[in-house]
C-alpha cells in the first residue's frame, strides 16, 4: 500500500474540513473492509485517510417514533443486528446486516460503507431503496439529503462530491401492515457475492396493496430501483396474480450482464423468482405487523 | 513521506506502545513490530481469517485494520489465549482432536472460536459453522475443527 497521512477527527466539522482541504485525494475510513482491500490492490489511492469512527454522529443508532431510525454511516453490522429496536422494528435491516461477509467482516463493515462502495451487488442497497431511506450528507457548506436510490451513480461511484461525507441513513418509521425483505441468490450459503438479489417493501390495506417498492442487486451498473414494478401494485389485490405481474415487470426491467458469477439470462430469470419470493415473505410480514 | 505515528494500545492485557506508518496493518504491526508472530498472514484481503484477532470484544481480520486504529483499544491475539503454562481448552481440543494439519489457519480458528464460546458457551453445529465461515482451512475439511469446538464447549 502507498503511504498516506492518517487523521482521526472527533467532530463532523473537523472531518469535512479535512476532506475539503484534500479533495479527491482524501478517503474516508469506516470499517475498511472495502477501502483497505482496494488501496492495497492499487484500485484506490489517497494521500489522506480520514478515520470517522470517533465522530458521534457517525456512530448514531437511534430510533424516534416520529423520525424513524437514524443509522450512523460507520455503525458496524454486528451492532445493527444485535440492536433490540432494529430487530423488532426493522427485521429486514437486521437480516441484511448479518449476511454481508462473515463474522470478522461484520465486526467492522458498515451499511454506510456498503452504500458508498457502490457495488452493483451490494446486499444492503436494494433493501435501503425498498425502505425509502434518505442519505444525510455533510459538507463545509452544511447538510443535504439524497434519496438512496439516487446515491449510487456507476460501479464504485456515488453522488458524494469532493469534500462531502455520508453521515447517516434515515429510515422512515415502520407503519402498520408494512413488511420488507431482501432475498439473494448465492451458490454458497455464506461469504458469497449475490448473483442477483431483490429487496422489497409493501404496505397493505384491506386486502389490497397500498404501496410497494422493489429494487434489484447485481443486474445493472448500480443497485436498480424498479420503480414501476412496485408502483403498479398500488390498489391491486394481494394475490398471486398481482405478485406475478410485479415480478415479471422486475424481470423485464433488469439490465444484467454475463460475468464469472452468472449469465445475463440466468440473472434475468432470478429477478423474477427472487422478486416473487421476496414479495411473498414481505406480504406475510405485513399481515403479521398490525 | 508521512512520518510514523505513536500508538498506545493493550495487547493480551499488557499496555504496549509502538511506532508505525499509517499504511501498516495491525497484522504487520503485531508480527513485524511487536514480534507476535502467532497471528498468521494468509490472503491479506480479509477472506481467509488466518489473521483473526479480538479487538474490543469483536473478532476482526487484522489485515483489514490499520495499526493506528488500535489506539486505545484492547487486542487479544493467539499468544493471549493460553493460561500460564496451560493450554486453553480450545487449544487442547484442537490438539487432541487433530483439528489441524499444516497449522497456518489454526491461530485464526482458535481466536475466533474463543470469541464464539465467550458469548455463546453452548453453540449448535450450525452456529459454529456460521461463526467460522470467515476462516478458511484447506487441509481438514472443517469437520474436525467443528468437533474440536464442540468438545471444548462441552468442558
Amino acid at each position: 500500500m502507498n503511504s498516506f497521512d492518517y487523521a482521526r477527527p472527533v467532530s463532523l466539522a473537523e472531518a469535512v474540513r479535512l476532506l475539503s482541504d484534500r479533495g479527491s485525494r482524501a478517503r474516508v475510513l469506516a470499517g475498511g473492509t472495502d477501502l483497505l482491500v482496494q488501496m492495497r490492490a492499487g484500485r484506490k489511492d489517497a494521500n489522506l485517510v480520514v478515520d470517522v469512527k470517533r465522530i458521534p454522529e457517525m456512530l448514531d443508532l437511534n430510533f424516534d417514533p416520529r423520525e424513524g431510525l437514524t443509522l450512523g454511516a460507520a455503525v458496524p453490522c454486528y451492532q445493527i443486528y444485535r440492536n433490540a429496536t432494529v430487530k423488532k422494528l426493522y427485521p429486514s435491516l437486521a437480516e441484511v446486516s448479518s449476511i454481508i461477509g462473515g463474522t470478522q467482516i461484520q465486526g467492522r463493515a458498515s451499511i454506510g460503507g456498503n452504500l458508498c462502495n457502490a457495488a452493483p451487488s451490494a446486499d444492503s442497497v436494494p433493501l435501503l431503496i425498498a425502505l425509502g431511506v434518505k442519505c444525510r450528507i455533510a459538507s463545509a457548506g452544511g447538510m443535504r439529503d439524497v434519496a438512496v436510490e439516487d446515491f449510487c451513480t456507476a460501479p464504485g461511484q456515488n453522488a458524494l462530491r469532493p469534500g462531502e461525507l455520508l453521515v447517516s441513513l434515515r429510515f422512515p418509521p415502520p407503519a402498520a401492515r408494512t413488511g420488507a425483505y431482501y432475498l439473494r441468490f448465492t451458490p454458497r450459503n455464506e461469504m458469497d457475492i449475490a448473483v442477483a438479489g431483490a429487496g422489497v417493501s409493501v404496505e397493505l390495506e384491506n386486502g389490497v396493496f397500498r404501496s410497494a417498492r422493489i429494487a434489484l442487486a447485481a443486474v445493472a451498473p448500480t443497485p436498480l430501483f424498479v420503480r414501476d414494478a412496485g408502483a403498479m401494485l398500488a390498489g391491486k389485490p394481494v394475490n398471486d396474480e398481482s405478485i406475478q405481474i410485479a415480478s415479471e415487470s422486475a424481470r423485464q426491467t433488469a439490465k444484467p450482464i454475463t460475468d464469472m458469477r452468472g449469465t445475463a439470462e440466468h440473472r434475468r430469470h432470478l429477478c423474477g423468482v427472487l422478486t416473487r419470493r421476496a414479495l411473498q415473505i414481505a406480504i406475510q410480514r405485513a399481515r403479521e405487523n398490525r | 513521506m508521512p512520518g510514523k505515528m505513536r500508538v498506545e494500545t493493550t495487547v493480551n492485557g499488557e499496555a504496549v506502545e509502538f511506532l508505525c506508518e499509517p499504511r501498516q496493518s495491525l497484522l504487520e504491526c503485531l508480527r513485524d513490530i511487536l514480534s507476535l508472530t502467532g497471528t498468521k498472514e494468509g490472503c491479506n484481503d480479509g477472506n481467509c481469517g488466518a489473521c483473526t484477532v479480538i479487538m474490543d470484544g469483536r473478532i476482526v481480520t487484522s489485515c483489514l485494520v490499520l495499526g493506528v486504529e488500535a489506539e486505545g483499544s484492547q487486542i487479544t491475539t493467539i499468544e493471549g489465549i493460553a493460561g500460564a503454562g496451560r493450554l486453553h481448552p480450545i487449544q487442547q481440543a484442537f490438539l487432541e482432536g487433530a483439528a489441524l494439519q499444516c497449522g497456518i489457519c489454526t491461530p485464526g480458528f482458535i481466536v475466533a472460536a474463543k470469541a464464539l464460546l465467550d458469548e455463546n458457551p453452548n453453540p449448535s453445529e450450525h452456529e459454529i459453522r456460521l461463526w467460522l465461515a470467515n476462516n478458511l482451512c484447506r487441509c481438514t475439511g472443517y469437520d474436525k475443527i467443528v468437533r474440536a469446538v464442540q468438545s471444548a464447549a462441552a468442558i
